[in-house]
C-alpha cells in the first residue's frame, strides 16, 4: 500500500515527456522526432533550424501555444483539485466546488454577449471565478456554524446555481446565430484558438497559485483532517484555508479563463497521482502538477485530432472521466489512497 | 506549572453548557473527568484545549492565559488525542505521527531530521515501529489509538488531554492504553482524559471530576470521589461496588 516517491514521481515525468511529444508530433501535419529536436535546440541555441520553415511554424506558432497552454491548464487544475481535496477532507472535491467555474462561465457568456474582444472575454472570466468564489467564501463565513467546511461547499452549491442561471438567461437573450455558437463552444472547452499572447495572462497567476499551494503542501496533511484536531495540532485553520482558497482559485480562473470549462481534471488527476504516489500531500502535489500537464496534453491532443473537427475538450474529459470515476466508486469499499 | 480553568462558562455560540466551572490540572497527575452523555465532557475539554473559547472566565496555563498564547505555542504546551476515527486519506503511520511536529517548524517547512527521530522514538516508546509504513487507515483501533498516542507525545507537550481514551478498544487494548496514561504522568506530564467507565478513573486517575448538566457534582481523589453514593447521583442510576479484600481494589457495576 506504501508507495514510494521516486518511481511515481519517474512515471508523472514520463507521462509529461510522452504527452509532450506527442502534442508536438502528431497532427494533420505530422512533425517527426527529429525535426521537433532540431526547432527546438535550434530555437534554444539561437543558430538557424535546418528544419522546413513549415514545420518550425507548425511547432513553434501553431502548436507550441497550445501545448504550453495545455500544460499549464492540466497542472493547475490537477494541483488546485489535489488541494481541494485536502481543504474540504474529500476525495471526491473538484477545484470549482466553491463556483470558480460557474463564475467564470457567466463573466465569459457576458463578455460575448456585449461583443468584447478576446482579451475582454479571459478578463471578465477570470474576474468572474475570482469574484464567484470571493462571494460564496464571505457568505460562508457569515453563516456561524460548527462545521465550516458543509456550510462553504453548501454556499459553493447554492451560488453556482444562481451563476448558471444567470449563464441561461444569458443565452436565451444572445443572437442564437452569432453569440449563442461562441457561448457553446465556449462552454465546453477548448484550446483550439490558444496564440501566444494568451500565454502570459494564464503563466502569471497560475505559476503564482501553484508556487503558493507547493509552499503550503507540507501543512496540507494536517488540514486534511477534522478541523479540531489541525487546530490542535498548532495549525490555525483558518487563515490557512483563505491562503490555499485563494491560491487554488487563482489558477482555476485563469485556467478557464484561457479553456473555457474543462471538468474532472481536477477530480481524476488528484486520484492517479495517490494511485502512484500515495496520499501524502507533500508528494501528491508536484506528482498531480506533473501528471496533470501531462494528462490534458494526451487530451488536448486527441481533441484536434480523432475526428475531422475539433472535439470540445470538456466533452472528451467527461467521456474519459465518467466511467472512471464509477470505477473509482465501485472501488470505495477499499478506502481512499 | 499547571493548566487550570476559573469560573467558566462554557459553550457555543447559540447554547450554554455549563457554568461556574473550575479545573486544575498539575503537571505529574492524571485527572478524570467522569459524567453522563450531553453532560459537558467534551465541550470542557475543548475550553480546556483553547479550542472553544469560554463565554466567562478564563483557561490559563502557567499563569499565562491560554487565550493569549498564539496557536503554535499552545500545541507545544497542550497536545489532544481526539477519539481514534478513520481519516480521510490512507496516510502512513509514520505521517500521522509526523503531524505531531507541525507546530514545531514554520507554516512552509518540511520535517527536519530531528522532526523525523522524534517521530521514530515515540513510534519505539509505544511498540509500534514495526506498523510506521503501514496505512493509517489498515491498523486495529487499538494501534491507532496508540498513534494518535505517540503523534500527541511527539508535539512535547507538557500536557496531554485524552477524549475518551479507551471507547471502542478491546479488553486487552482499555488496560494498555491506561498504563500508558500513568506512564505519561510518571515522565512528568499533566494527563486530563475523558472516560464513561468509573473503573478506568479508578485504575489510571489521581483525581476525578464528576460533571452532569454542566455542574460540578464533585472533584478530588479518587478513592474519595468514586463512591456508590456520588456515583449513583452522577449517573441517576443503580451502582454496584465491589471490593476484593485481598488487594483493597474496589470496582463499580452498572445496575
Amino acid at each position: 500500500m506504501t508507495r514510494s516517491f521516486l518511481p511515481g514521481l519517474v512515471v508523472a515525468l514520463g507521462v509529461l515527456a510522452l504527452g509532450l511529444v506527442v502534442a508536438f508530433t502528431v497532427g494533420r501535419y505530422p512533425v517527426t522526432l527529429a525535426e521537433l529536436g532540431d526547432v527546438i535546440i535550434a530555437r534554444l541555441s539561437g543558430r538557424p533550424s535546418t528544419a522546413p520553415a513549415a514545420v518550425e511554424n507548425v511547432v513553434l506558432l501553431v502548436r507550441g501555444p497550445r501545448v504550453v497552454a495545455a500544460l499549464l491548464v492540466g497542472a493547475a487544475l490537477a494541483v488546485a483539485g489535489t488541494a481541494f481535496q485536502g481543504l474540504f477532507r474529500n476525495p471526491l472535491v473538484s477545484p470549482d466546488i466553491l463556483g470558480a467555474s460557474s463564475g467564470a462561465a457567466l463573466g465569459a457568456v457576458l463578455g460575448i454577449y456585449f461583443s468584447l474582444g478576446v482579451l475582454g472575454i479571459e478578463s471578465l472570466a477570470f474576474l468572474g471565478g475570482l469574484l464567484a468564489v470571493a462571494a460564496v467564501y464571505i457568505i460562508g463565513s457569515f453563516l456561524q456554524s460548527r462545521d465550516p467546511i458543509l456550510v462553504l461547499v453548501l454556499t459553493g452549491v447554492v451560488v453556482g446555481a444562481l451563476l448558471g442561471a444567470g449563464v441561461g438567461l444569458i443565452k436565451y437573450l444572445a443572437d442564437p446565430y452569432n453569440q449563442l455558437p461562441a457561448m457553446t463552444f465556449w462552454l465546453l472547452g477548448s484550446l483550439a484558438s490558444t496564440t501566444v499572447a494568451d500565454l502570459l495572462p494564464l503563466l502569471g497567476p497560475v505559476a503564482l497559485g501553484t508556487l503558493v499551494l507547493l509552499a503550503l503542501r507540507w501543512r496540507l496533511n494536517v488540514m486534511s483532517l477534522p478541523e479540531d484536531e489541525a487546530r490542535a495540532l498548532g495549525l490555525a485553520t483558518g487563515p490557512f484555508r483563505i491562503a490555499v482558497v485563494a491560491a487554488a482559485t487563482l489558477v482555476t480562473s485563469a485556467s478557464v479563463a484561457t479553456s473555457g470549462i474543462i471538468g474532472w481534471v481536477g477530480l481524476v488527476v488528484p486520484h492517479l497521482a495517490r494511485a502512484l504516489v500515495g496520499p501524502d500531500f507533500p508528494r501528491l502535489i508536484p506528482t498531480a502538477a506533473l501528471l496533470g500537464g501531462g494528462y490534458l496534453l494526451f487530451i488536448d491532443t486527441l481533441a484536434r485530432t480523432a475526428a475531422p473537427i475539433e472535439i470540445p475538450l470538456g466533452i472528451l474529459t467527461a467521456v474519459i472521466g465518467t466511467p472512471f470515476f464509477i470505477w473509482l466508486l465501485a472501488g470505495m469499499q477499499r478506502n481512499w489512497s | 506549572m499547571s493548566l487550570a480553568g476559573q469560573n467558566l462558562t462554557i459553550g457555543y455560540s447559540d447554547r450554554v453548557v455549563g457554568r461556574g466551572l473550575d479545573v486544575a490540572l498539575e503537571q505529574g497527575e492524571v485527572l478524570a473527568l467522569l459524567g453522563p452523555n450531553g453532560g459537558g465532557k467534551t465541550t470542557l475539554l475543548k475550553t480546556l484545549l483553547g479550542i472553544l473559547t469560554p463565554q466567562a472566565g478564563e483557561v490559563t496555563i502557567g499563569g499565562r492565559s491560554l487565550a493569549r498564547i498564539s496557536i503554535g505555542e499552545r500545541a507545544r504546551l497542550i497536545a489532544y488525542v481526539p477519539q481514534a476515527h478513520v481519516p480521510t486519506f490512507a496516510f502512513t503511520v509514520e505521517t500521522v505521527v509526523l503531524m505531531g511536529r507541525t507546530a514545531h517548524g514554520n507554516l512552509f517547512s518540511r520535517p527536519s531530521a530531528h522532526d523525523r527521530m522524534v517521530a521514530a522514538r515515540m513510534l519505539e516508546q509505544f511498540g509500534i515501529a514495526q506498523l510506521a509504513s503501514r496505512p493509517y487507515t489498515m491498523i486495529s483501533g487499538g494501534e491507532r489509538q496508540l498513534v494518535l498516542l505517540a503523534r500527541a507525545l511527539a508535539q512535547e507537550p507538557q500536557f496531554v488531554v485524552l477524549d475518551e481514551p479507551t471507547a471502542s478498544l478491546d479488553f486487552g487494548n482499555q488496560g494498555k492504553v491506561m498504563r500508558e496514561i500513568r506512564a505519561l504522568a510518571g515522565a512528568g506530564h499533566g494527563v486530563l482524559f475523558t472516560t464513561h467507565d468509573p473503573n478506568h478513573a479508578l485504575r489510571a486517575a489521581d483525581r476525578a471530576y464528576l460533571l452532569r448538566a454542566g455542574e460540578r457534582i464533585a472533584e478530588g481523589a479518587v478513592g474519595a470521589v468514586l463512591t456508590r453514593e456520588l456515583l449513583e447521583q452522577l449517573y441517576r442510576a443503580p451502582v454496584e461496588k465491589l471490593a476484593d479484600p485481598a488487594t483493597g481494589h474496589t470496582a463499580f457495576l452498572p445496575g
